[in-house]
């Protein structure tokens, strides 16, 4: 059962100048994790937004656990769990102030409120935070909240869009543990992220996107496979260069590629083809620095499959007016 | 909505509780006009005649409650601008709560912020002489329609807050507006000395109708309103009741829509 369907999403802004959505389609199989994957400015936050009843789209359709998101958001906000860059919480009060107040918006008494409250400041490693004002939390402890605040009715579909930028290597990891574990629990995920190691890390599926629509879809493996297959990759001193082209060359079939000196070409057979050229460069009494199988990385993908690095930011869309100004 | 009211009661619950965390607040919005009434009191007091019993203090206090109150506007505003620009209104919108409910709540948390404003200037207003003449009912009376002055424009405070990106625009736009409205009127000094048409100006001005109101309430003349004989100065508790109820019809339902509308 998909718990999470858009079809042909369209959002303009300024009267059709901005593109933002182009007609964007996605599904989450219940109970996996989607991490959409795409630069700033290509339409990830947008999409979230529309999914969690925040933004009504020009035309196109989406669902939420089958419920219309655009006939019917009051049912879909009952459902779901909003967090990331553009969700937050009240700075100037501490995490549990917080915690309590959504609990009373969600419409849970008193003493649920309180009881939830503490129940997840333990889960997400807050409670010696929990008295303190929002304002001098880090930024993982910031997000953890964050997090939390958006699991108070234990939502079975979850939309955090890019849950960890901004935060350091540490922060990350720890926000990587938290979310896996609410993956194990069973909960639908939708995660948007710039990280194509997070999308790698995370999800389950991921659907790259770029301009406004999804330009490939896939698992990390089917994605990379899709750029390309593994490629052997042999790094020798300068002197055993030429002849080490040669082995890779026969072993390939196609014509190599050498950076300074490492040599690399495309395989077919993997292991097998490793071992070759293993005996190959014994024979010619060479010693490879390095040597090994490369499998594509997300960044290959990316690059392969928009013709720019997703890193990059990449200016929203405008369509050209026909005709000009006069 | 069976909710809606709860859902209300805990946004503003919310506000009266960043109050008790960051009490710094409470103190400068407090500050501000007590400051106001001190030197307003002895800077001008000294040197303005009134022939009233209790001298200028005695006019100068409606003046500066009204003056005051209309700071809600600037307030509210402000609030609700810097909630959207930190997301909180998005995460509030992602909840399953009654729509009006973020707007609601806040208009009562700064009508609630507003009681304490107002009790802790009448204090200070009396440690420098004013005294009240008319007795509980009209004393309170003309409270009443301080508080629902401010409750009224602050529903103006809903929309501009809405409609602007940055808080600190609001804040200057705020004093750029509220300046203005409260010298050209005839909360701190006689209409007579102005323009011509400054004057008429003056006393259409809705806070020249609420300051002659409440100076009226207090059981004082009204010396510095009623030069131009018009009508609103001749009737400032009409004027201001009117002015109150236009204001919350018409800036009521806009704001909701806006609220509403702000998802397209």
């Amino acid at each position: 059962m998909k718990s999470v369907i858009a079809e042909n999403l369209v959002k303009t802004y300024r009267n059709g100048e901005v593109i933002a959505l182009n007609g964007l389609s996605l599904d989450v199989e219940e109970g996996t994790v989607l991490g959409v994957l795409g630069p700033n400015g290509s339409g990830k936050t947008t999409t979230v937004r529309i999914l969690a009843t925040l933004l009504k789209p020009d035309s196109g359709s989406a669902t939420v656990a089958g419920i219309d998101v655009i006939k019917n958001p009051e049912k879909v906000r009952e459902l779901i769990g909003l967090s990331g860059q553009y969700a937050a919480v009240d700075e100037t009060l501490t995490g549990w102030d917080n915690l309590v107040m959504f609990g009373r918006l969600y419409h849970l008494g008193r003493q649920s409120s309180i009881d939830r409250a503490n129940e997840l400041l333990e889960r997400f490693d807050l409670v010696e935070a929990a008295r303190r004002p929002i304002k001098t939390y880090s930024g993982g402890m910031r997000r953890r909240l964050d997090l939390a605040a958006s699991l108070i009715v234990k939502p079975k579909i979850l939309f955090l869009d890019e849950p960890t930028t901004g935060l350091d290597p540490r922060g990350r990891q720890d926000m990587w543990g938290v979310i896996q574990e609410l993956v194990k629990g069973g909960v639908t995920l939708l995660l948007t992220t710039q990280y194509l190691e997070e999308a790698d890390q995370l999800a389950d599926e991921i659907a790259v996107i770029d301009r406004g629509t999804v330009i490939a879809r896939g698992t990390s493996d089917a994605l990379k496979k899709q750029v390309g297959g593994e490629r052997l990759e042999i790094t020798v001193e300068n002197a055993d260069v030429a002849a080490t082209q040669e082995i890779v060359a026969k072993i390939s079939g196609h014509a190599t590629h050498t950076d300074l000196r490492t040599i690399s070409a495309p395989v077919l057979n993997g292991s097998k083809d490793l071992m070759d050229a293993l005996r190959a460069m014994d024979e010619a009494k060479i010693h490879p620095l390095d040597i090994g199988l490369k499998r594509p990385s997300l960044d290959d993908v990316f690059l392969s499959l928009t013709g720019h690095i997703a890193e990059e930011t990449v200016q929203e869309t405008v369509k050209k007016k026909r005709g000009g100004k006069k | 909505m069976k909710y809606a009211i709860n859902d209300a009661v805990v946004i503003t619950k919310r506000q009266l509780l960043q109050l008790a965390r960051v009490p710094e607040v409470l103190v400068f919005s407090t500050i501000q006009p007590v400051m106001f009434v001190l030197l307003f009191r002895f800077v001008f007091g000294g040197s303005i005649s009134t022939g009233q019993p209790g001298g200028y203090v005695q006019l100068l206090m409606p003046g500066i409650f009204v003056q005051t109150v209309a700071f809600t506007l600037a307030s509210t505003a402000i609030g609700l601008a810097e909630d959207m620009k930190k997301g909180l209104i998005d995460r509030f919108r992602s909840l399953p709560i009654s729509r009006g409910a973020v707007i609601f709540g806040r208009t009562f948390g700064d009508a609630l912020l507003n009681i304490l404003v107002l009790v802790v200037m009448a204090c200070a207003g009396f440690a420098v002489g004013w005294r009240p003449t008319s007795g509980i009912f009209h004393t309170s009376m003309a409270f009443l329609f301080l508080f629902m002055f401010g409750y009224a424009l602050s529903w103006i405070g809903i929309l501009v807050g809405l409609s602007v990106k940055e808080a600190r625009t609001v804040q200057s736009v705020g004093f750029l507006v509220t300046f203005p409205l409260t010298f050209l009127s005839n909360a701190f000094a006689p209409t007579t000395g102005m323009p011509k048409i400054l004057q008429y100006f003056a006393e259409w001005n809705p806070v020249s109708t609420m300051v002659a109101a409440c100076r009226q309430l207090f059981g004082l003349k009204n010396q510095f309103g009623a030069t131009a004989n018009s009508w609103p100065s001749q009737h400032p508790l009409q004027t201001s009741l009117l002015y109150m109820v236009i204001l919350m019809v018409v800036f009521i339902p806009l704001s909701i829509r806006k609220y509403k509308n702000y998802s397209n």
